[in-house]
């Protein structure tokens, strides 16, 4: 390996290796590419009722409907093109994932790493507040907070931030004390620098590599997540069916033999969380220093 | 040791104290229990008796003195849907959520820990290879997709194994159990297999990682050194060792299982704790809500409790003060 | 009267992604049964690597790609893995720098000497009790028996590498190998250390590689002394000699930057540069980019040279004896 290329390079280099890890990189910009461009490969707008035909419900792949093209997948209950519905479905996933675990990074990034830097009681109150919370499951305060602030993809994200900020706040903090106690940070405490300064300028940069990590596990989890609640009902409204909610529908029709309602989108979600995490793996290994040769 | 046991059990009993303010504020928040329990054509006068009677018209504060009031007395009120005590009703839900729990846990951990030491033993092998894939797909897999196919694969193709419900059961000390019965096996294991996947993705990410950096470790090449066997080193040396941080693992998955096991239950119908608790959500049942999220509180702590108490008797350096 | 150990032309060599680090390239060393021999070098010299391949215990991407390994005149090169097994901790055995690290932290002591000890022989429980007390007994350790059921935490660093060094004496082997057993220790530990390993290799006849970086320590403890730079045997000897009136230049250098030689207020010598990496080594003598000498005879790699009186070396301009 050349030694003289940029951090960001030899990172890049080392992460081309592992080809699997290449290849789940490619689908998620593929999916991603394909949610956001969604209008340009569907063939119908899966969420204007008024164009579906409920004569054309529930009819298995390659049927041609009343809107004289193929449904590639089927539809669903309501009539919807399932091809349709699984890319604006993936549409909504990504952008809650992501919302929310940005929202999540942001506030517990630097919760955490106030946390470290106030020290004495305060961290102490935050830090008791978070391994309080961290030892509740993520899914049951999701739950309880979906309930109660009611269904909606704002109130769903919000949800999410709140059953995850507090691994980026532990996370951070825990980088954040290692930071702390290196030469550096008093060498730069000694300078008339405000604190705020000290925090943002050298503590978080330097907590970034496992923040990263966690921000990869996080977004998977999130669409998981998502997708889990909104199978239990909990999560956006009906109107706008997401991946879980189609496979939630699809559900009662799999017993009669109808399976692609529900396996088309599950294999959506799943090959988009997959890749994630695959390639989360990947940087995860890279960072890890006690691996490394 | 008794000062740390007494010092731990009064930190518990803080925690619940706060954690039974903030369950019960948020769930206070959870839609208007009113339009549950009155019929829209009730007249005022049965509104306003009914309120009353709930305390409805009082400040949350004095709501949460007269609910924590009651709670000392052990009783946790009345659920508004069953019209029972929340305590009966949980209680006889418990065991069959337990039921499955342990059997998703014990599952995970007995087949997710050989597999993740053997792969953790020859990182480079194709079936640690293999072992691996399959625990990244375990892990991404959402379960109650997984249920969906297990569902479909084995009880609507196949139909070798029910769908659904928790089948015959045995009755012993007053609990009903399944794992006694053949039928009640065929009926748990799905559902328990559904629910073990994500777990034993974990378990063998865990096993793995410990036993890479055990054997990379000083007293691993002075063992060998020693001419034992790899068999010996593993299991003579190592297992101790990766064993310490695998019981912490254990015991948090045990708790958060029994959390996960609100989506495997609703699946598969099976007529437990997390199957209540949705259905509470939906038809606004304060009082099993409050219970329900109190009660995995507690199972929570308690489990925290025994892995702390697991550690000092596996690890020396704790059991000194030495850590 | 064979060598207990006699190491001829050993290679081991890590294949890694980025190349071949050809961390031992030819090491030849010969030690007799009683005796002490010095394996000095700084760190990334292959000294270390040099002694677990002794015992064959390189992993991959490692491996010995050519050599032998001689013990007491058997071939140890190319057993099998459960033979090469049988051998270690019987035959020979090993010690590490960190005492911390190489015992167990959660087993007892006991548990550990009972495992190593049945590693080869079948054995009741007391016998396995009489000859760990014994062993620990011949180290100096003061209470064997509550040393015997102690954890290692509970027992100070020096205790620790005393336990150690009683494991690898258990089945009495012939060679012991010693990772810079001494260097994580306190300075009087450690001489109390090497005081306890003379006194045993006179009573038992044990050999001993002393693998170190640390001249003074050679020079209290070795018979014989063997320098390593980049993979590779550069001068050896009995040690007085060497110490006394080094042939190679690297050893010079060594020598002259021990502080204890310097007078106070002189400036220390130093070797320029640092050792280079094993990767893709340039042909020729390893140390010629560091050394005044140098021309270009030595950029083909210089044949070791007999020096007379059982010394040698790896160089084309080796100093003059005075």
């Amino acid at each position: 390996m050349r030694r003289d290329a940029s951090p960001f390079i030899r990172f890049w280099r080392e992460f081309a290796e592992n080809r699997l890890a290449l290849v789940a990189l490619g689908v998620v910009i593929l999916v991603v590419g394909a949610a956001v461009l969604a209008p340009l490969f569907t063939p119908q707008d899966p969420y204007d009722i008024g164009k579906l035909v409920l004569g054309d419900a529930r009819r298995p792949p390659g049927h041609v409907g009343s809107g004289g093209y193929v449904h590639l997948l089927g539809t669903d209950a309501q009539g919807r093109d399932l091809w349709s519905a699984i890319l604006y479905g993936l549409r909504i996933s990504i952008q809650i994932g992501l919302t929310a675990g940005a929202v999540a990074f942001i506030v517990g990034g630097s919760l955490g790493a106030v946390a470290a830097f106030a020290g004495g009681r305060i961290e102490a109150l935050i830090m008791r507040f978070i391994d309080l919370q961290l030892s509740f499951p993520a899914i049951l305060l999701a739950l309880v907070i979906s309930a109660i602030l009611g269904q909606g993809k704002w109130q769903l994200t919000a949800a999410l931030v709140a059953s995850q900020y507090a691994y980026f706040a532990r996370t951070a903090h825990g980088a954040a004390v290692a930071e702390r106690s290196k030469e550096y940070i008093e060498a730069a405490l000694s300078t008339p620098l405000s604190s705020r300064v000290v925090i943002f300028r050298h503590i978080l940069p330097n907590c970034m590599p496992p923040l990263i990590v966690v921000a990869t596990v996080q977004v998977a989890n999130a669409i998981a997540l998502e997708a889990t609640l909104s199978f239990l009902g909990m999560g956006l409204p009906v109107t706008h069916p997401s991946l879980g909610m189609l496979i939630s529908n699809g559900f009662q029709y799999m017993l009669s033999g109808r399976y692609w309602i529900s396996i088309y989108p599950g294999i959506a979600l799943i090959v988009l969380i997959l890749a994630i995490n695959l390639v989360g793996d990947q940087i995860r290994d890279q960072l890890n220093p006690r691996l490394q040769r | 040791m008794l000062g740390f046991l007494i010092q731990r059990l009064l930190q518990a009993a803080a925690v619940m104290v706060v954690i039974s303010v903030l369950v019960f504020c948020g769930v206070f928040a959870i839609g208007n229990p009113i339009d549950v329990l009155i019929s829209p054509d009730a007249t005022q006068e049965i509104r306003l008796d009914t309120i009353r009677r709930y305390g409805f018209d009082q400040p949350l504060w004095r709501q949460y003195l007269n609910f924590a009031n009651t709670l000392i007395h052990g009783d946790f009120g009345r659920s508004f849907v069953f019209n029972m005590p929340v305590l009966d009703l949980i209680l006889s839900r418990l065991p069959a959520t337990l039921e499955l729990t342990l059997a998703a846990v014990i599952g995970a951990t007995v087949l997710g820990v050989p597999l993740g030491m053997y792969a953790g033993y020859r990182p480079n092998a194709a079936g640690s290879r293999a072992i691996m894939g399959l625990s990244v797909l375990g892990f991404s897999v959402p379960t109650f997709w997984v249920g969906l196919l297990l569902i479909m694969f084995f009880a609507v193709e196949l139909q070798w194994l029910p769908a659904g419900g928790r089948g015959d059961t045995v009755e012993v000390f007053g609990i009903q159990w399944s794992v006694l019965t053949w039928n009640g096996w065929s009926h748990l294991a799905l559902p328990a297999l559904t629910l073990s996947l994500f777990r034993m993705a974990l378990m063998i990410r865990m096993a793995r990682a410990g036993m890479r950096e055990a054997m990379l470790s000083d007293y691993v090449r002075f063992a060998r050194a020693q001419g034992l066997s790899d068999g010996k080193v593993i299991f003579g040396h190592v297992l101790k060792n990766i064993s310490i941080p695998l019981v912490t693992i254990f015991g948090l998955e045990l708790a958060a299982t029994l959390a996960f096991a609100v989506v495997t239950e609703t699946i598969f119908s099976w007529p437990g704790l997390g199957k209540l608790i949705i259905d509470s959500i939906q038809s606004l049942d304060r009082p099993v809500m409050v219970a329900y999220l109190m009660l995995v509180a507690f199972l929570f702590i308690m489990i925290n409790f025994a892995v702390d108490v697991a550690y000092a008797a596996l690890d020396p350096r704790v059991r000194s003060g030495h850590a | 009267m064979t060598a207990a150990l006699d190491v001829r032309g050993l290679k081991t060599h890590f294949f890694t992604r980025g190349g071949v680090v050809k961390a031992v390239d030819g090491v030849d060393l010969s030690i007799q049964r009683g005796r002490v021999l010095g394996l000095v070098g700084e760190s990334g010299s292959g000294k270390s690597v040099t002694g677990l391949s002794i015992l064959g215990l390189i992993d991959l991407p490692g491996r010995i790609v050519e050599g032998s390994v001689r013990l007491d005149g058997q071939e140890l090169v190319g057993l099998d893995r459960d033979a090469a097994r049988r051998v270690r901790g019987r035959k020979i055995a090993m010690i590490f720098q960190d005492p911390m690290m190489t015992l167990n932290p959660v087993l007892r002591v006991g548990t550990q000497m009972s495992m190593a000890l049945r590693a080869h022989e079948a054995i009741s429980s007391d016998t396995v009790r009489q000859r760990s007390l014994a062993a620990l007994g011949t180290v100096g350790l003061p209470a064997p028996e509550q040393c015997l059921a102690a954890y290692p935490h509970q027992l100070s660093g020096g205790m620790r590498q005393r336990v150690a060094i009683a494991i690898a004496l258990l089945h009495s082997p012939s060679v012991i190998v010693a990772d810079e057993p001494t260097t994580a220790l306190d300075v009087s530990i450690q001489s109390q250390i090497l005081q306890e390993m003379q006194r045993l290799c006179d009573q038992t006849g044990v050999a001993l590689v002393w693998i170190t970086h640390d001249l003074a320590v050679v020079s209290s403890l070795a018979h014989d002394i063997a320098v390593m730079y980049a993979g590779r045997i550069v001068e050896s000897g009995p040690a007085e000699d060497v110490l006394a009136e080094p042939r190679h230049p690297y050893t010079r250098g060594l020598l002259d930057s021990v502080p204890g030689e310097a007078k106070p207020g002189e400036k220390l010598a130093q070797i320029p540069g640092s050792i280079p990496a094993l990767i893709d080594l340039p042909p020729g003598c390893a140390f010629r980019a560091r050394c005044g000498r140098a021309d270009r005879a030595c950029e083909t790699m210089p044949e070791i040279v007999d020096l007379g009186g059982n010394r040698s070396a790896r160089c084309v301009h080796p100093l003059e004896a005075a």
